[in-house]
């Protein structure tokens, strides 16, 4: 590389330095700086009426899965913790896995559409995406209360008489979470069966495979980038739900999100909070390094 | 590919049941929303019967002073959102295309990508910790007057609209022709008249999306908004929660009608906006 070229690239690479430093700025100072200091919050001691006092603990770790007798000062399992934690994942696991079962029928239908078609379809499945996520969580608990559409038709047919109480279980919230994220796992399944080539079906049909078989066999593995993506796409805001457990959950099914809310606002114990906090971004930051490593070794054989 | 192959290809495609699942799945996509929507119109009080058509819950909401208070604060911290997160996306999608890889390139990505990843709710706590000890910090020094104003909702606010606006104007960049800035250099154009003349007006519908799409971002957050706020600074999502603790009217089902027109209509002028361009 000559002087010349030497200088031009690091030119270049100033400027691209001095025009991302704005955003960069925005974001260090109102994203990604913040959670540094939720770091430091999770390893001090809890202040008298929330807040913190400046000592250095690990309590607000330790307090995630055991908590401290308040007359003999000692440890014991949180089983209260522990139900939110379980529920948060029981809840996250079923939600991805229903709207897979659900999503994907509905990406491969979009799929196999005429291409002037598919544009309308995709379209529809995009509009609830960007709508929001509270009007969309309401809407649910219309539906869903004691006089809701769900209960008037379930009466109106005579398959019950009296009203079937959804709202406030942990079942309404599983309908929640299914509903506001179905279209995060539609939208990612159709772009890996848009990419698939249908005369694999025809070889599989010729074979003599079964419907099942050239699924299972076929279709799937092939597709499996697209299942990952999506799954982790509604996995994890799932994991981190706020919105939905809150309005469908009445705040009796609380899960991780409400745990963290309520260390914070009623002022109970910020370091614990902070610690949640931590946990609850590592385990996604997993989640998404399992992915783009994934992703990174599905491209290079294929 | 030929008609036949096409028409063949669909039989095979097709799967058992699949059609009809879809079918369900887009119905119960929707009846939730268009009950929503049609409760609004309600005459009765009671979200449970239909007292026949009215505009009453409308006119209710109109002269709610909460919810006119609520909705000038969403449409202006989305509008300042919008505006301050294009203008430093579109810097650093310039930076960050059309040039050499270099070193730290990955990391700018990341940054910008970051709020996409992280949990909302463990940003929203994030910022309650780190704008209260801004505030503290303002009064022990005797500037007091700045803990107040929308400032830091602003911010946050256009923080994570930043990747949406980044997305469309990195895309449209990436499609740009460079050979018409190849030929505005060799007409004597400086580079500020080439950026000003070609690369910006070419850029525009970019921006303009990004934009769009920032602002209905902004207008829908709930969670970190919900959080940074100072009492009194509801907007239109956070005092919409607030209801819904409460006894619940067909209001709500007017304010939240009236936010669904808002993003539909710049949804569909974002979907056509984008798809001119092809």
């Amino acid at each position: 590389m000559s002087p010349a070229e030497q200088s031009a690239v690091t030119s270049s690479a100033r400027n691209g330095w001095l025009l991302s430093a704005p955003a960069l700025t925005v974001l260090i100072f109102a994203a990604a700086g913040p959670l540094l200091i939720v770091l430091v919050y999770s390893f001090l001691s809890p202040g008298q009426h929330g807040n913190v006092v400046w000592e250095f603990s690990t309590d607000g770790w330790v307090s995630i899965l055991w908590s401290k007798d308040i007359f003999s000062d000692e440890w014991a399992l949180a089983d209260a913790h522990l139900a939110i934690f379980w529920r948060s994942l029981w809840l996250s696991l079923m939600t991805t896995a229903f709207t897979f079962i659900v999503g994907f029928p509905t990406a491969w239908f979009i799929a196999t559409r005429p291409p002037k078609e598919r544009a309308l379809w995709l379209f529809l499945i995009t509009i609830p995406f960007w709508t929001n996520l509270l009007i969309r969580t309401y809407a649910i608990n219309e539906v869903l209360r004691k006089e809701g559409l769900m209960n008037t038709v379930l009466m109106g047919l005579g398959i019950t008489d009296t009203p079937v109480e959804v709202l406030y279980t942990q079942t309404a919230i599983f309908i929640g979470m299914t509903y506001v994220y179905l279209p995060l796992m539609v939208l990612p399944l159709f772009a890996a069966i848009d990419r698939f080539d249908m005369k694999l079906l025809e070889a599989g049909y010729d074979l003599y495979a079964s419907r099942m078989q050239v699924l299972r066999r076929v279709i799937l593995p092939i597709v499996k980038p697209g299942i990952i993506a999506g799954s982790i796409l509604v996995f994890v805001p799932s994991l981190g739900a706020y919105v939905t457990p809150r309005v469908l959950g009445g705040g009796k099914q609380m899960m991780i999100g409400n745990f963290i809310e309520l260390q914070f606002l009623q002022g109970k114990n910020w370091p614990l909070g902070a610690a949640l906090s931590m946990l609850l971004l590592v385990i996604v930051m997993v989640a998404l390094l399992v992915y783009v490593r994934y992703a990174n070794n599905g491209s290079s054989h294929g | 590919m030929d008609k036949s192959g096409a028409d063949r290809g669909f039989e095979v495609a097709r799967l058992p049941g699949f059609a009809t699942t879809a079918i369900i799945v887009f119905v119960a996509l929707y009846l939730p929303i268009f009950t929503l929507v049609a409760y609004s119109f309600n005459a009765s009080t009671s979200l449970a019967v239909w007292g026949g058509f009215s505009l009453d819950w409308y006119a209710k909401a109109w002269d709610n002073q909460q919810v006119k208070d609520a909705t000038v604060r969403s449409l202006i911290i989305a509008s300042f959102a919008a505006v301050i997160a294009t203008t430093v996306a579109t810097m650093a999608a310039l930076g960050t295309t059309r040039r050499r890889a270099f070193k730290g390139q990955t990391f700018i990505y990341v940054m910008i990508n970051q709020p996409l990843m992280v949990p909302e709710i463990v940003t929203a706590v994030a910022l309650m910790i780190v704008f209260g000890l801004i505030k503290v910090w303002l009064t022990s020094v005797g500037m007091g007057a700045l803990t107040t104003g929308l400032g830091y909702l602003i911010l946050a606010h256009s923080a994570f609209c930043i990747p949406f606006a980044y997305l469309p104007i990195r895309a449209r960049l990436e499609g740009m022709d460079l050979t018409l800035e190849t030929a505005a250099a060799d007409l004597y154009a400086t580079p500020w008249q080439t950026f000003h003349r070609v690369t910006l007006p070419l850029l525009a519908p970019g921006m303009i999306a990004g934009a769009m799409l920032a602002f209905v971002i902004s207008l829908d957050d709930v969670v970190i908004t919900e959080f940074v706020k100072s009492g009194g600074q509801d907007t239109l999502p956070t005092y919409m929660l607030g209801q819904m603790r409460r006894q619940l009217t067909p209001e709500i089902n007017a304010v939240s009608t009236m936010l669904l027109g808002l993003t539909v209509v710049l949804l569909t002028a974002f979907f056509l906006l984008t798809r001119k361009k092809t």
